[in-house]
């Protein structure tokens, strides 16, 4: 019984991946198109191992960055929130600044941090900058909603703000924070990504944005479509990371996190 | 009694304090006079409330939807003030002689029933291991004992009352404020907690003031009902209940009963009267 389920869970979404890859192969041996046009599946395999001396010093710099600018923005954004949530008046002096910084699409600035900042710098806040406002909003919503009731009960029970966030707002806010995250380590890559093709930077540091360029510059198609695969699978891990934390700290008590059977 | 082992000193402290109250204590727990109170806004819940809550009593609090019923307790709780009149409570520790439950169960999601229970001992400064025997008491109380790892989410909306009952009991307080506490459950789980709610006081010694706008829910446990009228809310018809039989199935169909309902039916529809 428990193969079978299996086989009906991931069965259906593994068929089509793995059709639409067929599907690519057979028609650039069909059309007998040149790599320089669209490379086949297999050739963009190939190109990721004989290309790796140049594709993975590129992703960890590219994976670095991210993380550090999301694990920046856990720290900014989760901890706002929390000054935002212990005194209204920092919330109401800071809230539109953060809505103004949040309503503009922050990867256009990525430009204007490249004149003021090393390009690694650049990079690094440009991708933290993406991450920080949904943890911060979302964060912020979440200690916002914590039950009247249990509020009130913390109070009749005399409590300390420093209790009742400790003990009360932080864990009923986790399920908000946790979504906001999920959406700040998406966020995270592409400001990344933004600012690595606005930079362009050379050498020994560049991420993977910038091998994109260079590859397209020399017209080497195949690297460009490896590159593009390792930022994929690089955001798919992301997600899945996030989404396995998620489900083991909400596991029991969250709705988010039950299956839908029970 | 419990018999607690590491820290049964801290237990002393926390648990005497109502009991020694208990024994000093005038008859009279609560004491409202000429209570009112207006928010913000300017709606007026209350005008001109007299009420006293005396020891050992089952008071319901009896009355339409927005009376101010609630409101009523929220003040007796020291979650608001009033706005005219006077409130005295004969205890200071308003955390240790007050347990209060809510409409809803209003537990915290991610803590088990165990820990749910544990909360007024822990923001008490009590360590969970030598919290863990009044924890236990006060679940096996409600009939939860089986449950106690288990997540609020994982029960029924009974159980989850029960639980939320085991928690405002763990202290042992003097007095028991209960807000409409069945009344988003079905009859036949309603029926059973309030047997059981009778069963507990009389284990606990408790005193409760209890809030319904059900006129048999009212009947069935009170000692004595305060009707109440809305706009703004105020006390219009006070019934004592004489009977003093046992509370149970034999009672439902009681001719006593039978009294008491028909006397707060009567007494609610003069207080709707004057609204509409």
């Amino acid at each position: 019984m428990r193969p079978m389920r299996w086989v009906q869970e991931y069965g259906p979404p593994g068929l089509v991946f793995a059709a639409l890859l067929a599907g690519w192969e057979v028609f650039v041996r069909l059309a007998d198109l040149p790599p320089y046009i669209l490379p086949s599946p297999a050739l963009v395999l190939e190109t990721l191992v004989t290309d790796r001396a140049t594709l993975f010093p590129a992703l960890l710099t590219t994976l670095k960055i991210t993380l550090g600018a999301l694990a920046a923005a856990v720290l900014g954004g989760g901890g706002l929130a929390i000054l935002f949530s212990q005194w209204k008046w920092i919330e109401r002096s800071f809230l539109p600044v953060a809505i103004v910084l949040q309503v503009t699409p922050i990867v256009a600035i990525a430009p204007l941090l490249l004149i003021y900042l090393e390009p690694s710098s650049a990079v690094l806040v440009c991708a933290f900058l993406v991450a920080f406002f949904p943890i911060l909003s979302n964060t912020a919503l979440g200690l916002a909603s914590t039950d009247r009731n249990l509020v009130d009960l913390f109070q009749l029970y005399r409590a300390s703000r420093w209790r009742t966030l400790l003990l009360l707002r932080l864990p009923a806010a986790l399920p908000y924070f946790l979504g906001g995250l999920r959406i700040g380590g998406g966020l995270a890559l592409i400001g990344a990504i933004v600012a690595e093709l606005a930079a362009g930077a050379a050498g020994q540091g560049a991420g993977l944005a910038f091998r994109i360029l260079e590859a397209g510059y020399r017209l080497n198609i195949p690297r460009m479509f490896a590159a593009l695969t390792l930022l994929s699978l690089t955001g798919i891990a992301i997600f899945a990371v996030l989404s396995v934390l998620s489900a083991y700290l909400l596991g029991r008590w969250h709705e988010s996190a039950m299956s839908a059977e029970r | 009694m419990i018999c607690g082992r590491a820290n049964e000193a801290d237990w002393q402290e926390i648990r005497s304090a109502p009991f020694m109250l208990q024994m000093i204590a005038p008859r009279r727990l609560i004491s409202l006079q000429g209570v009112g109170k207006t928010y913000k806004n300017g709606a007026t819940a209350l005008a001109g409330v007299d009420l006293e809550v005396r020891d050992g009593e089952f008071l319901t609090l009896l009355g339409p939807s927005g009376c101010g019923k609630s409101t009523i307790l929220r003040l007796i709780a020291g979650l608001d003030s009033p706005s005219t009149g006077v409130l005295t409570r004969s205890f200071d520790d308003v955390g240790a002689a007050l347990g209060f439950v809510f409409q809803e169960p209003t537990l915290m999601p991610w803590a088990s029933v165990f820990d749910n229970v544990y909360l007024p001992l822990r923001l008490r400064g009590l360590s969970r291991q030598s919290a863990g025997p009044a924890i236990m008491e006060a679940l096996g109380l409600v009939g939860l004992a089986a449950s106690a790892k288990a997540f609020p989410r994982e029960l029924s909306g009974g159980m989850r009352m029960r639980a939320s009952i085991a928690r405002a009991l763990v202290l042992r307080p003097l007095l028991l404020l209960m807000d409409e506490p069945f009344a988003a459950l079905d009859e036949i789980a309603r029926f059973r907690l309030n047997d059981d709610l009778l069963r507990l006081q009389g284990a606990a010694g408790a005193t409760i003031v209890f809030v319904t706008h059900s006129v048999y829910e009212s009947a069935y446990l009170s000692t004595r009902i305060l009707v109440m009228a809305g706009g703004p809310g105020r006390i219009v018809a006070e019934i004592a209940s004489e009977d003093r039989s046992p509370r149970d199935e034999n009672f439902r169909s009681s001719p006593a009963y039978a009294r008491i309902c028909a006397k707060a039916s009567q007494a609610l529809q003069d207080a709707m009267q004057g609204d509409y």
